[in-house]
């Protein structure tokens, strides 16, 4: 079996969120160094605060300022932050109950050591210096060993609330093909195509995915397929792609490579996007140092008959 | 209830660390064909098909229809998907056929944790407000879980220990599992978690199929009939939540049936040690009943199809007669936030 392909894939997204009233007026008031809570229908009050009863799914609106002093509820030491905590050195997570409140919110506790640390502790909030609305606004807590702060009464309130917030993500891969994608990025490393065929229907498939779709039995039979094919169906792509530096108009194609079950899709081109046609026959163009080809190009035959690729369109 | 149904096979992959040379359908692909190979059905004999696995693990976009390759699903069958462990799916397959549509049903699962890094990913399914852009991974998460229960005098280091060692000498006996025997209780991950505390990191996949009334029996000797099964879920805020409880799992069993008469054995998908303390407590269980022979998911945990895999050992034990009257239980989210539980019971020899 030849050597198992990996590569490094970054999965990272953006996520632009928009915030109902409750969340709005809480992350705001982070922001303004204000710390709100919301009533519960049987008067509880729930830090941080949430647009529903999580008991009697009543929308709950009802702000009410809590103090930046609170109890620790229970904390876990963590010696090792990971990327995107909220500390770059060794802190506790901890629930923490903020004076005026009947629940806990989740953070980060700065402490050299888990010496320092017991449920029930008093912590006050330590602010971030550069405040956008966000959880992040608060950096973490710190101890306390002071009277609870006094909560001014603040209305909930603000100018310029805000309205959504955009939250940032990033997950890191190595990934793996997996046997039979393996087998074919390898074959097109030669220039050559290699297929799978099913041995229940016998159909040959490319790229092979290591399954029959309609049998459910694994493929391993290795076929070499092409490297001709024929355009079974195509479009015509008129809107530039971000990063891709392919004058348009230019035609898109589903090409059914001679011996292959199924048609893969590519890029055609030596010829005028208004002339591909179904049935064209084409033939895959090799750049040098590329991992597949770069696109295909007429080969001259003359067109294959509509029966001869009506299934595979 | 109208329609009785069962449990009729079940098989699982090893599960282990890496599984590079292997796409997700090449490693599902064998389970799929053990258990149409145990009951003698085709493709083409099963009613519905239902899976459970999330494309973040391995960071494989529209895996779960990739993974249908691995089925037969073309022409198209019937069919559906769950972004949750395989035994949500089991659960809308199980209601698919009280609704009479189905009289078979094939459930899978699967989860690839290897190419990422599997603390982290489980941070996206955090509340994205207030908790996600803080990073909290799950065994930090679970382990201000089992600090409350320490303060709370429910356990202790030795006891969450001992939970560990019980679980992987019983996955001596289980060749699928990954950790098994003498397994170090090692240093701590996320105090008072230490990585004998936690669960494997790992690559895997689980199938069962479910058969209704005469059918079960005639596809299984000893058909695990599924007596009640239910699931609930905890109020999204861990503050707000007892996390030395689990009043989600109780009222779950509680509408499965399962206080109503003694169980011999329990299948509890406790990732830490800690949470079986919370699942014990939950369900009553005392020192009769046998919990996890498999070793649990601290000898096996592939995501997403670690749940599955709980009813499935209780389901294979009644198959074998080795129980009588199984719970299986299944969890998803963060400190138990969301828990299923099934109650499955073998016909009187």
């Amino acid at each position: 079996m030849p050597q198992v392909l990996k590569a490094p894939l970054a999965v990272e997204f953006p996520f632009t969120r928009s915030l109902g009233p409750v969340q709005s007026a809480f992350l705001t008031g982070l922001r303004e160094r204000v710390l709100l809570g919301v009533k519960t229908v049987d008067g509880r009050v729930l830090v941080p605060p949430v647009e529903y009863d999580p008991v009697t799914a009543d929308e709950i609106r009802d702000l009410v300022e809590v103090a930046g002093t609170g109890t620790v509820t229970t904390w876990a030491w963590n010696h090792e932050p990971r990327r995107g905590q909220p500390l770059d050195t060794p802190f506790a997570w901890v629930l923490v109950r903020l004076d005026g409140a009947d629940t806990a919110l989740l953070h980060a506790l700065d402490v050299p050591g888990p010496d320092a640390v017991r449920t029930g502790m008093r912590v006050r909030v330590r602010w971030a210096e550069e405040r956008t609305g966000a959880i992040t606004d608060i950096a973490c807590f710190e101890p306390y060993d002071g009277e609870p702060e006094q909560p001014a009464g603040h209305s909930g309130e603000f100018e310029d609330a805000i309205t959504g917030i955009v939250a940032a993500a990033r997950l890191d891969y190595t990934y793996s093909p997996g046997r039979a994608q393996s087998a074919y990025i390898h074959a097109l490393s030669d220039r050559r195509m290699v297929g799978e065929r099913c041995p229940s229907c016998r159909k040959v498939y490319v790229p092979p995915r290591g399954a029959c779709p309609t049998c459910g039995v694994a493929t391993s039979e290795q076929v070499e397929v092409g490297p001709r094919g024929t355009v079974t169906t195509f479009c015509i792509v008129n809107i530039k792609a971000k990063n891709l530096d392919i004058e348009v108009p230019y035609v898109y194609a589903h090409i059914a490579l001679d011996g292959a079950d199924l048609a893969l899709h590519a890029r055609i081109g030596g010829i005028p996007y208004d002339q591909v046609r179904m049935g064209l026959r084409v033939e895959p163009v090799w750049t040098d140092g590329s991992r597949f080809p770069d696109h295909y190009r007429p080969t001259g035959e003359v067109d294959a008959e509509y029966d001869t690729y009506k299934e595979l369109l | 209830m109208t329609r009785e149904i069962a449990v009729v096979a079940f098989a699982q992959t090893d599960h282990r660390r890496t599984s590079d040379e292997l796409s997700e359908v090449e490693m599902l692909m064998p389970v799929l064909h053990a258990v149409l190979d145990q009951t003698g059905l085709k493709t083409a004999d099963i009613g519905f098909t239902c899976s459970g696995s999330s494309d973040y693990l391995a960071g494989r976009a529209f895996s779960f229809t990739l993974a249908l390759d691995g089925v037969g699903a073309w022409p198209p069958i019937s069919e559906s998907h769950v972004e949750m462990d395989g035994a949500w799916a089991l659960y809308e397959a199980w209601t698919k056929l009280l609704t009479g549509d189905a009289d078979t049903a094939l459930v899978y699962s699967y989860g690839k944790s290897s190419p990422g890094s599997v603390r982290d990913v489980l941070t996206r399914q955090l509340d994205p407000y207030y908790v996600a852009p803080l990073w909290p991974d799950s065994v930090a998460l679970a382990a201000l879980q089992a600090q409350a229960l320490i303060d709370a005098g429910d356990t202790d280091e030795p006891a969450l220990a001992a939970v560990a060692a019980r679980s992987r000498t019983d996955a001596t006996t289980n060749s699928h599992a990954q950790l098994r025997g003498s397994v170090p209780q090692g240093d701590y991950l996320v105090r008072p978690l230490r990585t004998g505390d936690c669960p494997p990191i790992g690559d895997g996949a689980a199938a069962v199929i479910l058969a209704a009334g005469e059918r079960a029996r005639d596809l299984c000797e000893r058909p695990a009939w599924i007596r009640g099964i239910d699931h609930r879920i905890e109020a999204h805020g861990l503050g707000v939540r007892d996390l030395t409880d689990s009043p989600s799992t109780r009222l779950a069993a509680e509408r499965a049936g399962a206080f109503e008469r003694p169980v011999d054995t329990a299948e509890l998908h406790a990732p830490f040690t800690s949470q079986e303390v919370v699942l014990r407590k939950a369900l009553r269980l005392d020192d009769s009943v046998r919990v996890n022979p498999s070793g649990g998911a601290l000898a096996a945990n592939p995501v997403m199809a670690a749940g599955l895999l709980r009813i499935g050992e209780a389901a294979a034990r009644i198959h074998r007669g080795e129980s009588d009257r199984a719970l299986a239980h299944a969890t998803s989210g963060p400190c138990l936030q969301q828990n299923l539980v099934a109650v499955l019971e073998g016909d009187p020899r």
